[in-house]
């Protein structure tokens, strides 16, 4: 029964750090929330739906097209939603976080529209797959999406720290002026890291449709509430924070399930970043503010 | 601008009564009462017909039209179908029945739609002595509200307590776990009815796990389900969470029957969970698939006319203008009283329902029927 409730908790853990991840390389460059990403993440999900079932096309296909719409999303978000916005005089820096929330609304209208309100089951046959080890049965997908989880943060952490384009991108986020004077071509730089963000949420949100084999047009507010919650807890942009997060808050919903009560989980799960914030308000990993 | 659109509302609503007794006085008189051993009466009917709901409507309206057709046909009763439409608002549903009582001197009502409704049109019709009959209103203490109030939409408090009877006799059935929505009324009061009925039952109920709407993730409190065992899991959710709940639990390798309350009762179910969805038990009042030859004739007719089967509120519906029209009969004249008391006397009516009569205040007695999911298909419960 633990090790199953770990592994429960671990495949929630990681698809809760799939999703921080993207928020956290916005922040991270940006400084802004990017509200509208756990829309994105919600469509990358539907197009893997619409895919594998309406299309019958395979699972890798699925994985594409989701990776490309997704894209897509998040260059048109960069570009009409975030990009008129800066520099310009006058505009509030509470602006951005506005115009995401208008994209997320937009999104999830869209969606209501185009898919229908109700559930969408995910049909694959990888989701089927599964080993019997005693009377615990696990499924691949389980097994992925942790890999997956792990792969893409040390992707992350090598990437900003060791290529040209990671470090220009921290120069970036370091500041916007003068990484410009240095040479960065930070209109691109900031263009490629809403893209990518933007993938990674269309991957977690294959991922979730596979796992839980439930897709609908609300999916993605509770899990882009739950991925800001991770960010604040893990630090501010920081990669290991996400990734640790996001364990933490899945580990801590599915045992407070096991120990406790259901009505409770959300409740002690937020109460305890809470506390963790009272006592370290910069996040786990985040850095302190010095002057 | 809201001052004004009441103003127009209430002038329009206004002339239409001051035009509706105009040229309804000269109609009444060949209309209502017995001639010859035959009985006429004009029938109201309160449904929501435009707005949010109007498939409701829609479907109500299609029973009944077709209940009409048929008794008109057989010409022991003449009815005459009056429609309002109430919009699903309380206000415009109490001005429709005052107007069907008042003005159209409606023998009896049918309708209205929601419970929210009846609540305000009921006591009003009670109040007029005149007998009302809703159709689709299953909130607690509709009959309740007064003599001439009837229904024969069956409660959830029926519904769940057959289906998990049923379930318990042929799995012989000790230990249970309840899994419910805890941030829905309809969920939450459907967990009430399980909880009570498992009390009542003797039951042990090993654990009580929640959930919210549009949670993704069940695996945390269906592993706990799993390890203590359960013959069987009440879970009062709606369909679309309903069978996220039971395909993940099947691929956990739970498979032990669920049993669900109205809001899981859905083909959705199916489209949903596929295989998955096998074994799970619902009650429900109208099953279009019965091999019953009135039943059947019924969703031919239906289908011909509507291209689809008809739903619940289609079949009660119809069923409610047939217990009107017996009641007409047995009373011999279209006086609302004598209706009334011809009503209350219903027993054992056999409808497309089913065995229906009312008990003393109203109310539903009737068997629902007892469906279980095998195959991937809705069959009935034996």
């Amino acid at each position: 029964m633990l090790i199953e409730q770990l592994i429960n908790g671990l495949t929630l853990g990681s698809i809760y750090a799939i999703v921080a991840l993207g928020f956290t390389l916005v922040f991270g460059v940006l400084g802004i929330i990017n509200m509208a990403h756990g829309e994105i993440f919600m469509f990358g999900a539907f197009i893997g739906v619409m895919i594998t079932s309406t299309l019958n096309a395979p699972l890798w296909v699925a994985f594409l097209g989701a990776i490309i719409i997704t894209a897509i999303m998040g260059y048109l978000l960069e570009r009409f939603a975030l990009r008129p916005l800066r520099h310009k005089q006058g505009v509030s820096h509470l602006a951005p976080l506005i115009s995401t929330i208008g994209v997320s609304i937009l999104l999830e209208n869209l969606s209501h529209h185009l898919f229908g309100a109700g559930n969408h089951p995910f049909r694959t046959s990888f989701a089927e797959i599964s080993f019997q080890i005693g009377s615990i049965t696990v499924y691949l997908v389980q097994i992925v999406i942790f890999v997956i989880s792990i792969v893409l943060m040390l992707v992350l952490t090598f990437w900003l720290g060791k290529t040209r384009a990671g470090k220009a991108l921290r120069a970036t986020a370091e500041n916007l002026e003068t990484a410009s004077l240095l040479g960065v071509d930070t209109k691109k730089t900031i263009l490629m890291t809403v893209i990518i963000a933007s993938a990674m949420g269309g991957i977690a949100g294959i991922l979730v449709g596979m796992a839980f084999n439930s897709v609908t047009p609300q999916m993605g507010l509770s899990m882009g509430l739950k991925g800001l919650a991770i960010i604040i807890l893990g630090g501010m942009g920081s990669v290991r924070g996400a990734m640790f997060g996001g364990l933490i808050l899945g580990l801590a919903e599915t045992f407070i399930v096991v120990y406790g009560d259901s009505g409770y989980r959300d409740a002690i799960a937020f109460l305890a970043i809470i506390i963790i914030l009272l006592i370290r308000p910069q996040g786990l990993f985040g850095q302190k503010i010095s002057t | 601008m809201r001052g004004l659109m009441k103003k127009l509302v209430g002038l329009t609503a206004l002339s239409s009564v001051l035009f509706l007794t105009a040229c309804g006085g000269g109609g009444n008189e060949e209309s209502s009462g017995a001639e010859g051993g035959k009985v006429s009466a004009d029938v109201g009917v309160v449904s929501f017909l435009t707005g949010s709901g109007a498939a409701y409507g829609e479907a109500i309206q299609g029973g009944l039209k077709l209940a009409q057709e048929e008794i008109n046909a057989k010409g022991d009763v003449k009815i005459n179908l009056i429609f309002e439409d109430s919009a699903g608002k309380q206000d415009q549903a109490l001005t429709a029945a005052q107007k069907l009582i008042n003005s159209d001197n409606v023998t009896a009502i049918i309708g209205p739609t929601l419970s929210t409704e009846m609540n305000v049109v009921g006591p009003e019709a009670d109040l007029s002595g005149v007998p009302i009959i809703g159709t689709s209103t299953t909130a607690e203490g509709i009959p309740q509200i007064g003599d001439y109030v009837f229904r024969n939409s069956i409660p959830e408090a029926l519904a769940i307590p057959a289906s998990m009877q049923q379930a318990i006799d042929k799995y012989d059935v000790k230990k249970v776990a309840i899994l419910y929505g805890n941030d829905d009324v309809f969920t939450k009061s459907g967990y009430d009815t399980m909880k009570k009925t498992a009390e009542e039952m003797g039951l042990e109920v090993l654990t009580t796990e929640t959930f919210q709407k549009g949670q993704s993730d069940y695996n945390a409190q269906l592993t706990k389900i799993k390890n203590l065992n359960p013959d069987l899991i009440l879970a009062s959710a709606l369909y679309n969470e309903g069978a996220v709940i039971m395909d993940q639990a099947r691929k956990m390798g739970i498979d032990v029957p669920f049993v669900g309350g109205n809001g899981f009762n859905s083909p959705e179910v199916i489209n949903i969970a596929g295989e998955s969805s096998n074994g799970l038990i619902v009650a429900t009042p109208w099953y279009s698939e019965k091999e019953d030859e009135k039943v059947q004739e019924f969703v031919t007719k239906f289908e011909e006319e509507h291209g689809h089967v008809p739903d619940q509120f289609a079949a009660q519906a119809y069923d409610a203008l047939y217990i009107l029209a017996d009641a007409l009969k047995n009373a011999g004249s279209s006086d609302r009283d004598a209706v009334r008391d011809a009503l209350a006397k219903t027993k054992d009516f056999e409808g497309i329902l089913g065995n229906f009569s009312f008990d003393e205040e109203g109310d539903v007695l009737m068997d629902p029927t007892v469906l279980v999911i095998e195959g991937e298909k809705f069959v009935e419960f034996k």
